[in-house]
């Protein structure tokens, strides 16, 4: 990866007028190098690129798997306890970050309750399976409220009504998931936007190490305090396309796959 | 009309210990309009959730079709689907008016017969509509749609409770008149919960009163009408608070 650092006027004696305009040449001198390094298919940021993809991709799909039928089942269904558990969930969906991250932290380190199993199937700090599991803890509460909230739009007397005109128990869940199903890819979009956009906790749990664990919010915030804002641009722009092409394929597939029944 | 559908035996429901319906014994016969009237809280349309199987009774027998349905047991599919019911305030899916009125037929793997399904738009008056947006329609057209959707795969029992409240009198005219025909041409039975008792005589073969969750009187239209044999059903045709 191609460094570069960028000087601000405000390092020399120049006025205001010349401060601007030193930091719109900057900008459009790090827009040029993003636009470089993303043409060239730097392998440096190739490999960042995808192991964000990676590990966010796996932390919304285990939250999709378990929230969208827990989120439903909330949605559908009301029983004892159903109301503190929607005020937990609704607490977790707004968790800090940092939060998690040092949960999750603690949770894994050598001497932590989990870390000290040394069991092969919990992760390890500094790897990405552990940045998945804070990206999961934080995005499954967002998944399911969103999931929950949108069964909870659909019309109460839908669901009798279906079961009157002959459907399953199991049809009638489906097609009210079908009716739901705007709320539902949004609750999968702002998982995903959320997992990408997710910064603290992946570098508490991951710990940015080049080549092992540096995904693209942990390489911009790097970048930029290194002064390389040519690359944290051209990371920045990768991660908006990376949610845009994704967002895109979400909602082509509550289009044309999940049609009504 | 001698062979009944339904028989009900000791058919009790409580909800949160509170009996609201207690029916000794009551048959429904096949091909028949019954038409249960009552006030409110009588238990019309307990009635009604507990004939379409929506929901368990707490004690006593439903017989349909002769099969014998304790409360709790499970209900076979087959016999489930040939139960359905309009419901006062039809939920509709958020699709085109036709996608809803085929939604029966599609859950039970049956054809589409696209052919059908028009003619029963038109004989609704809902042929121009379609392909319209079905929560975006008026009141009338709402619950015409919902009694499509329930004809649309030729159910033996048709439950309908209240299916022309709030509807104007040329929604009215033309449900009654639907329920009339369909009854006359294919035979469905109904059993029809209304607050209105000019439409009870004028649909019913026969007429229930229920109330406090009793059948306090079930005699032929004709004669419920004009010999009513209990003080309180006297009471309630001549407008009285009964209870």
């Amino acid at each position: 990866m191609r460094r570069r650092r960028f000087l601000f006027a405000g390092d020399s004696a120049a006025g205001q007028p010349a401060q601007e305009e030193a930091a719109i040449d900057t900008l459009l001198q790090g827009l040029r190098q993003a636009v470089h390094l993303i043409l060239s298919l730097d392998p440096e940021v190739l490999e960042i690129a995808g192991l964000s993809l990676r590990v966010s991709g796996t932390a919304l799909a285990i939250s999709v798997l378990l929230g969208v039928p827990l989120g439903a089942a909330l949605g559908l269904r009301r029983f004892t306890g159903w109301s503190f558990l929607r005020l937990m969930l609704y607490t977790g969906m707004g968790l800090p970050p940092v939060v998690v991250g040092l949960f999750v932290y603690i949770l894994l380190s050598r001497n932590g309750p989990l870390g000290a199993l040394n069991a092969a199937l919990i992760p390890r700090l500094f790897t990405p399976a552990a940045m998945i599991t804070a990206q999961t803890l934080i995005i499954f509460p967002i998944v399911t409220g969103f999931t929950m909230a949108a069964l909870l739009g659909v019309d109460p007397l839908l669901r009798q009504q279906l079961l009157s005109l002959g459907a399953t128990p199991w049809q009638a869940t489906l097609t009210l998931l079908v009716e739901a199903r705007a709320g539902i890819a949004a609750a999968v979009a702002a998982g995903l936007g959320r997992a990408l956009a997710e910064v603290g906790a992946v570098m508490m749990v991951g710990g940015n190490i080049a080549g092992e664990t540096r995904v693209l919010t942990t390489a911009i915030v790097l970048e930029t305090s290194k002064g390389n804002f040519d690359v944290a641009i051209a990371l920045g722009l990768i991660l908006l396309a990376m949610a845009l092409v994704i967002n895109f394929v979400i909602l082509q597939l509550e289009e044309r796959f999940f049609r009504p029944l | 009309m001698s062979e009944a559908i339904f028989r009900l035996r000791n058919l009790r429901k409580e909800y949160q210990r509170r009996l609201v319906l207690d029916i000794s014994y009551l048959e429904i016969y096949r091909g028949e309009i019954l038409v249960v009237v009552g006030p409110n809280g009588s238990g019309k349309s307990t009635l009604l959730r507990l004939l379409n199987f929506l929901e368990p009774a707490t004690s006593g027998e439903i017989e349909f079709m002769g099969h014998s349905i304790p409360p709790g047991a499970p209900v076979g599919l087959h016999l489930r689907r040939q139960v359905t019911m309009v419901f006062q305030q039809p939920a509709l899916l958020n699709r085109s008016v036709l996608a809803n009125v085929s939604y029966g037929r599609k859950v039970r793997g049956m054809p589409a017969q696209n052919g059908a399904m028009t003619r029963l738009l038109e004989r609704l008056g809902l042929a121009s509509l379609a392909g319209s947006h079905a929560p975006n329609l008026s009141g009338g057209e709402r619950q015409r749609v919902a009694l499509a959707r329930a004809l649309a795969f030729q159910p033996a029992v048709l439950l309908l409770d209240e299916p022309t409240a709030n509807l104007d009198p040329y929604n009215v005219s033309l449900i009654e008149g639907l329920i009339r025909d369909l009854n006359r041409e294919q035979g469905t039975t109904m059993v029809l919960v209304t607050h209105n008792v000019f439409q009870a005589r004028r649909l019913g073969h026969r007429v229930a009163f229920l109330l406090n969750g009793q059948v306090v009187e079930i005699a032929p239209a004709e004669q419920f009408f004009t010999a009513p044999q209990d003080a309180r059903t006297r009471a309630f045709l001549n407008g009285e608070l009964v209870w």
